[in-house]
């Protein structure tokens, strides 16, 4: 099946971003290049992914939506190279694209530092640089002086900024998030929305982000992508033209929900009958 | 390229930084978990856990003691407390009780050591070969509820009245503990702790050393604890049974000295040794290791 792909200037702006997902111009190198992407877990039972097709540009913010079991988690771990698709091609930039979990998964017995200098000696940083890097990149998620706290001993959305922390140890052009923050109150995601971008446009990266957060995907994306479900599929995209930084009551953030959030119920709906 | 857009998105990002900064410091100072309460002082920690077990103690003292008076049994079987306390200081006065004590926690810790490896090797293994663990798991689980002393008999049949056969059951009481104490710490490890391992790019060997080993030392540690426990009985059984000059005399051939002599002055100061061996390792050792270790982790209340 064919990806019905209707793309949506939602907001007109003056800032005009370079034509991103169906550039005609010789092909950058994509972050992610996703191409007839099928997933089947059990003979017989219906595929989890039907012919994705998907590609993530430099720098670019893609976030993923869709109902529960829509096959984005899915999606996010072939990229991350945790999963073999049965059928088509994932390419990805980055040797070891860095990935973030829902939950911190912090390893308790090791402090703020030790968890993000676990990285880094996974990538052969040595002992004095380790330590270095880990502070250096503490200071840039806002836990400056929290280095020696162990895990239990920071909240939660503490504990998701080390593992912000420790995914940028990786060192990776491509940082791919699973719901990192479903679990956090209203107000803490807020501010982890704002430090996400800021460090998405400082450090240069390519994200994708799963959420079932419609809100957040159009607070946060550069483009929005909606997943369907039973064959996970991909049915529609909108590109997201007003510049960061936005907040979540932004009218515009507010009008592209609404309209994603009708489009989301429309292909929910579908499965009721 | 920078764009035009990104140029000045950076621009208006570092405008908001210094807002968020603000929120974020706000927010990790009202978010920071309760405070502990400060450690209780050292009169509180008397009160609370030494002074009970020490007025238990003496009113068992003193229902002994008029056990002694009411002459309920004749006095050679039931000796009064004073009597006891006359041999056992005679006994620790004259060096037998610093030999003894020597000699049973010199072979515990010998076996204990030589079980340690045995047992951690063993539950590597059991964990690393599926095989293995199927064809060893459910007799390494058996072994732990066999008493060891039913090997008493067949290790002196083998290796004599020596401390080969004292060490053979040690062994066999201890490495059993030991082997499933690590099979299940490392089975009870959260699978997500393995994925970050994977999708940091750890491999197999540094996964094992850094994220599985220590993620499963709570579990391991149970397993050491309980494995002392029964490298100790197992010892104290095996003692109790071989007895031997060659052997020297340990807390067990002590006890086992006072029975033959009918002494039971002696008998009970042997056994308020062992006894007092036996907490003194679990208080000293195991008990501050394991807080240690919960307490990093944040799975202890204090």
């Amino acid at each position: 099946m064919s990806t019905d792909t209707g793309t949506t200037e939602v907001v007109p702006d003056v800032f005009v971003r370079p034509a991103g997902a169906r550039d005609t111009r010789a092909p950058a190198p994509a972050a992610v290049r996703i191409e007839g992407v099928s997933q089947l877990f059990e003979r017989g039972r219906p595929a989890v992914l039907d012919g994705v097709d998907l590609t993530v540009e430099e720098g670019e913010f893609v976030c993923l939506v869709g109902a529960s079991g829509c096959g984005k988690s899915t999606l996010l771990n072939l990229m991350a190279g945790l999963l073999e698709p049965t059928a088509g091609q994932v390419e990805v930039s980055a040797k070891r694209p860095a990935l973030m979990f829902q939950e911190p998964a912090l390893l308790p017995w090791l402090t703020a530092a030790g968890n993000v200098e676990l990285a880094l000696r996974a990538r052969g940083v040595g002992k004095a640089g380790r330590r270095a890097e880990a502070l250096r990149l503490l200071r840039l998620v806002n836990l400056e002086g929290q280095e020696t706290k162990r895990v239990h001993e920071l909240s939660g959305g503490m504990r998701q900024r080390v593992a912000l922390a420790r995914s940028l140890a990786q060192d990776s052009s491509v940082l791919l998030m699973d719901e990192p923050f479903a679990a956090l109150d209203a107000i803490t995601r807020d501010v982890l929305h704002q430090e996400l971008t800021r460090v998405w446009a400082e450090q240069r990266l390519s994200v994708v982000f799963v959420t079932h957060n419609v809100r957040e995907a159009a607070r946060l994306g550069t483009r929005v992508v909606l997943m369907g479900s039973r064959p996970g599929r991909i049915v529609r995209e909108w590109k997201v033209t007003f510049p960061q930084p936005r907040t979540i009551e932004d009218s515009g953030v507010s009008a592209l929900a609404t309209e994603i959030t009708q489009e989301l119920h429309k292909e929910i709906s579908r499965h009721g009958h | 390229m920078v764009t035009e857009l990104q140029r000045r998105e950076r621009t208006l990002l570092g405008a908001a930084e210094e807002k968020e900064r603000a929120v974020v410091a706000g927010l990790d100072a009202l978010d920071a978990g309760p405070q502990l309460p400060p450690r209780p002082g050292p009169w509180r920690v008397f009160v609370r856990s030494v002074l009970p077990p020490l007025v238990f103690l003496a009113g068992l003292v003193g229902v002994w003691q008029l056990a002694f008076l009411a002459e309920i049994k004749p006095s050679y079987a039931l000796p009064s407390p004073a009597h006891v306390w006359e041999t056992f200081s005679a006994t620790v006065a004259d060096g037998r009780a610093a030999e003894a004590i020597w000699t049973s926690l010199s072979r515990g810790g010998v076996g204990f050591a030589m079980s340690l490896v045995i047992g951690t090797l063993l539950g590597l293994a059991m964990w690393w070969s599926r095989w293995l663990r199927a064809a060893v798991g459910p007799i390494v689980s058996g072994l732990q509820s066999l008493p060891s002393v039913a090997w008493v008999p067949a290790a002196i049949i083998w290796f004599g009245l020596s401390n080969a056969a004292i060490y053979a059951v040690v062994l066999l009481g201890a490495v059993p503990s030991i082997a499933n104490g690590l099979l299940s710490g490392m089975k009870q490890v959260p699978p997500l702790f393995d994925r970050v391992g994977r999708v940091l790019g750890l491999s197999t060997l540094a996964r094992t050393r850094y994220v599985l080993l220590p993620a499963a030392l709570p579990g391991y540690l149970g397993g050491l604890r309980q494995g002392w426990a029964f490298a100790w009985r197992s010892l104290m059984a095996a003692e109790l049974i071989t007895y031997s000059p060659a052997l020297g005399q340990g807390l067990g051939q002590l006890l086992n000295l006072g029975r033959e002599l009918t002494q039971m002055s002696l008998v009970i100061s042997s056994i308020t040794l062992i006894l007092v061996v036996g907490i003194a390792i679990e208080l000293l050792l195991f008990a501050p290791l394991e807080r240690r270790v919960l307490n990093r982790r944040g799975l202890t209340m204090r």
